[in-house]
């Protein structure tokens, strides 16, 4: 009863907040609404059963991605607003109405879904993240560390593209390109 | 009672919300904004089946997921440091410098 109405209660704020996200002419109120829809995607997860990853969910989107968009958004004019003028608003909803179409298709599919056997049951007397630990260490331990190293590469690849003088000469002349877009835009 | 179907059938709503995102909006900014709900959409999908089989996997599958959206939000956002530093809009339409 009670998952019941908080599934429903976190799916229609979730769907609502996206929809702002998606549709709204402020990018400010794109971000916020963004990151309210992330939190009540951590709901979601605790409702799963899967306390860790609701945690992490909480920690690494609303804590750390959504400061890193403020931060950035600081970089941008965003009360200039970008002009938009969707020319075939049609074609956008067919577009999206055919991959939603096919998503439902692929989720019922029942051939598949008949098959399924869990390759690392989720281990009997202990907590969520303690289940995690044991299996990210063990089977995904190559993963981990390939994750760890693009995180790092990551990290210094924000580092340099923000920080250092990328704008002004790479293997473009700026001058030229500049020259070119103009004509271009003409 | 909530079945696998609800999570999946909310994880494709989201997916597809996250899909007019980035057919529609101009705004690059805007563009990794989707991104991330696409992502998440996923996660979501991830984590029910993770539960509904009983299966570890899918849960895992999500951390790498954040892992990656992670990095993507902090190179992507360089890059369009770099790309207002130059042109001085976000606008997609400005990335074109081929006009065929």
């Amino acid at each position: 009863m009670f998952e019941a109405i908080a599934f429903y209660l976190f799916s229609a704020v979730t769907i609502v907040m996206f929809t702002i996200t998606v549709m709204s002419k402020n990018a400010l109120y794109s971000m916020s609404a963004l990151a309210a829809g992330m939190i009540m995607i951590s709901g979601f997860f605790f409702l799963l059963g899967a306390d860790f990853l609701g945690v992490v969910q909480i920690i690494v989107y609303t804590g750390a991605v959504m400061a890193l968009y403020a931060f950035g958004m600081m970089f941008f004019n965003t009360t200039r607003l970008v002009e938009e003028k969707v020319r075939a608003p049609k074609l956008v909803f067919l577009l999206s109405g055919l991959s939603a179409l096919l998503l439902v298709i692929a989720f019922t599919a029942p051939i598949v879904s008949d098959h399924i056997e869990a390759i690392y049951p989720v281990v009997d007397g202990v907590e969520n993240p303690q289940a995690i630990g044991i299996v990210l260490f063990t089977k995904y331990l190559v993963p981990f560390e390939v994750a760890a190293v693009m995180l790092l590469v990551a990290m210094i690849a924000g580092i340099i593209l923000a920080g250092k003088k990328m704008d002004e000469s790479l293997t473009l002349k700026v001058d030229a390109d500049d020259e070119f877009q103009k004509k271009g835009s003409k | 009672m909530i079945t696998l179907s609800h999570y999946l059938i909310v994880s494709a709503i989201l997916f597809c919300i996250g899909l007019v995102g980035v057919y529609r909006r101009k705004n690059l900014l805007l563009l990794l904004f989707s991104t991330e709900i696409l992502l998440n959409a996923v996660n979501i999908g991830f984590a029910a089946v993770s539960k509904f089989y009983g299966d570890l996997t899918g849960q895992l599958f999500a951390f790498f997921i954040i892992a990656v959206a992670a990095s993507e939000v902090a190179v992507g956002l360089g890059l369009f440091i770099v790309w207002y530093k130059r042109r001085g809009t976000l606008d997609v339409d400005s990335m074109q410098s081929m006009h065929g």
